[in-house]
């Protein structure tokens, strides 16, 4: 080992001798050859690739053929009304999904954190959903939600609420994805939210309360506030992810009725996968990606403004 | 300090465990529904008022998955396609761990920083060149093209990175002093010492690769090559123009494609929380 070593070093300039030699530097490569072998070949160079193809023409699954069309396809895209409604719909996904998924979990969380006995039994029940495959769950609710023998309509109608249509309206077709991605995740980003709340010492509560404060009010003036940078972290990455949503709506709608429910990512799935056009599906994924990148930076900056504002 | 049970905690433990039960019944029921209906005879499932329970037990749905549709292929490509994935994750993640947090090499911390914003960009990106590249490689309709993408990723990289940094430096100093190697090292000392973070990352990777969808549906052309999810998709794609789904056959095929995930969740909780936990607080 040592040996060829030498023989390599001597044909190689002294930079390269010194720096090979060190052994450390020679173990730490070898380490992260694998990993860095496949994050080369199957992110860094899908990425500029991505780039590339959105300036060309290409409509075949081969690297022949694809003529450079400069910026033509994003000039077709700005006046593409059907990509345009479609990022319409994935923001209504978000706008709908994100608070009231926070919400709803948060409500179980502060239940759970309440130290009753039997709460890690209804752990494990809230998370049925979030591991469960999207493809069984999308089974089950497609009948649970049928307009005509459904449970869901069937328990409304107790409540007096006339039958409702629900993947099959469009104007209902979004709210039932958006209720049923909700009941999904509510486990996990109930988990988040109690990792949150158990790192607020207990002494400030007990202080708020000899203070004389209620429950009502340690909530909103110390648990909110100490909360801020959960909810900062799960309204960043609620919105990423909501904006890519893709695997509800292939399941549930795939994009219907009327194209409702066609939400972003699933138009350049469409674009790309039964259409063929890669280059013009990818403008598009950088077009989304420029408007997830600009959602994150707004909220960046809102809550930066926000915490000078509390110091200020 | 002893605290004095009064009314209000009392109501306020009631409404507690009320609300707990009403949503685990949301939770839950579901569940159940997808259970009984798979037992229920084909035809029968809907009744009004709706009925949870079937009036016999039928267990022909799972006869037929089995016997007359290919769910024991779906089964044995999923369980192979998940078995190495998260074999691969584990080792290739862990190595690549192991050299960021204890060795020194030149550009270290800039390669590392490049692995963490790789985990910013979104998967629609990279998607389509992805399949190219896999088209490009011959690898449509192979094993290796369902397996390969996903056989590392920096979010387990950066999840085992951060329990290596645990491990005190002096045990590392100690096994060199005695002559260990560094793969001597990684292999007896790091790895038996974080065995919690590799279960994390062992059942994270399970999870996501079992419940898989959009991969498959694009790699996975024919129908011997499909997974468990992506066939219980196409089953449920293709209702008969002129008849209504058979829902009691697609409940069973859902009991199947969920049941080992539930049964992995059951035994590694722990793990699975724990990982969430942390992937939330380090943000």
């Amino acid at each position: 080992m040592a040996q060829m070593t030498a023989v390599r070093a001597e044909s190689a300039p002294g930079l390269w001798r010194r720096f090979w030699s060190r052994s450390n530097e020679r173990a730490g490569y070898l380490f992260i050859l694998p990993s860095l072998i496949h994050i080369l070949a199957f992110l860094f160079i899908p990425l500029v690739l991505s780039f590339f193809l959105s300036f060309r023409d290409w409509t075949r699954p081969t690297f022949s053929d694809a003529p450079y069309i400069g910026l033509e396809n994003y000039e077709f895209l700005m006046g593409d009304r059907r990509f345009w409604q479609s990022m319409g719909n994935s923001a209504y996904y978000t706008a709908l999904s994100v608070p009231l998924g926070m919400a709803f979990s948060l409500a179980i969380a502060l239940v759970m954190n309440q130290k009753l006995r039997g709460v890690y039994l209804f752990r494990t029940l809230f998370f049925m959903p979030v591991v469960s495959s999207w493809v069984a769950v999308s089974i089950i609710w497609l009948t649970l939600l049928d307009p005509n023998v459904g449970i869901v309509n069937y328990v409304l109608g107790w409540f007096g609420i006339q039958p409702i249509n629900w993947l099959g309206d469009p104007r209902s077709a979004m709210p039932a994805i958006v209720l049923i991605s909700i009941w999904k995740s509510a486990g996990f980003n109930m988990v988040i939210w109690l990792a949150g709340l158990q790192a607020i010492p207990q002494e400030l509560y007990e202080a708020a309360a000899i203070d004389g404060a209620n429950r009502l009010q340690s909530f909103r003036f110390l648990t909110l506030p100490l909360l801020a940078p959960t909810s900062f972290f799960m309204a960043v990455t609620g919105v990423i992810g909501s904006f890519q949503v893709f695997t509800p709506v292939y399941v549930l709608t795939r994009g219907g009725p009327l194209d409702s429910t066609n939400t972003a990512v699933f138009h350049i799935y469409r674009r790309a996968f039964q259409e063929f056009d890669f280059g013009y599906a990818s403008a598009q994924s950088w077009v989304l990606f420029g408007v997830i990148f600009i959602a994150t930076l707004i909220q960046l900056f809102y809550v930066r403004r926000r915490r000078e504002e509390i110091q200020f | 300090m002893v605290t004095k049970i009064t009314p209000q905690m009392i109501a306020a433990r009631i409404a507690g465990y009320a609300i707990l039960f009403i949503v685990a019944g949301m939770m839950v029921v579901p569940f159940m529904w997808m259970v009984t209906t798979s037992f229920k005879t084909p035809g029968t499932e809907f009744s009004y008022p709706p009925q949870i329970l079937p009036n016999q037990f039928d267990f022909q749905n799972y006869g037929t998955l089995f016997n007359n549709l290919p769910f024991f292929r779906y089964f044995l490509n999923t369980t192979a396609i998940t078995l190495v994935t998260v074999f691969g994750q584990l080792l290739i993640c862990s190595l690549a761990a192991y050299g960021f947090a204890r060795l020194n090499f030149m550009g270290r911390d800039t390669i590392f920083v490049l692995y963490l914003t790789t985990m910013m960009i979104p998967f629609q990106i990279t998607l389509i060149p992805l399949y190219l590249i896999i088209t490009q490689l011959g690898w449509v309709n192979t094993y290796q093209g369902l397996i390969v993408p996903g056989i590392s990723s920096a979010f387990g990289i950066f999840l085992l990175r951060q329990s290596f940094l645990n491990i005190p430096r002096d045990y590392q100093d100690a096994a060199r002093i005695d002559g260990a190697s560094e793969l001597t090292i990684f292999i007896r000392i790091f790895l038996p010492l974080n065995g919690p973070t590799l279960a994390t990352l062992g059942v994270f990777a399970f999870m996501g690769t079992w419940t898989d969808l959009l991969w498959p549906l694009l790699i996975a052309r024919s129908e011997e090559m499909r997974t468990l999810e992506l066939g219980l998709a196409y089953f449920n794609a293709r209702p008969n123009a002129f008849l209504q789904p058979n829902w009691p056959l697609l409940m069973a095929g859902s009991v199947v494609v969920m049941l080992p995930v539930l049964v992995v969740y059951i035994v590694a909780q722990r793990y699975f929380i724990q990982g969430i936990a942390l992937s939330g607080v380090k943000g």
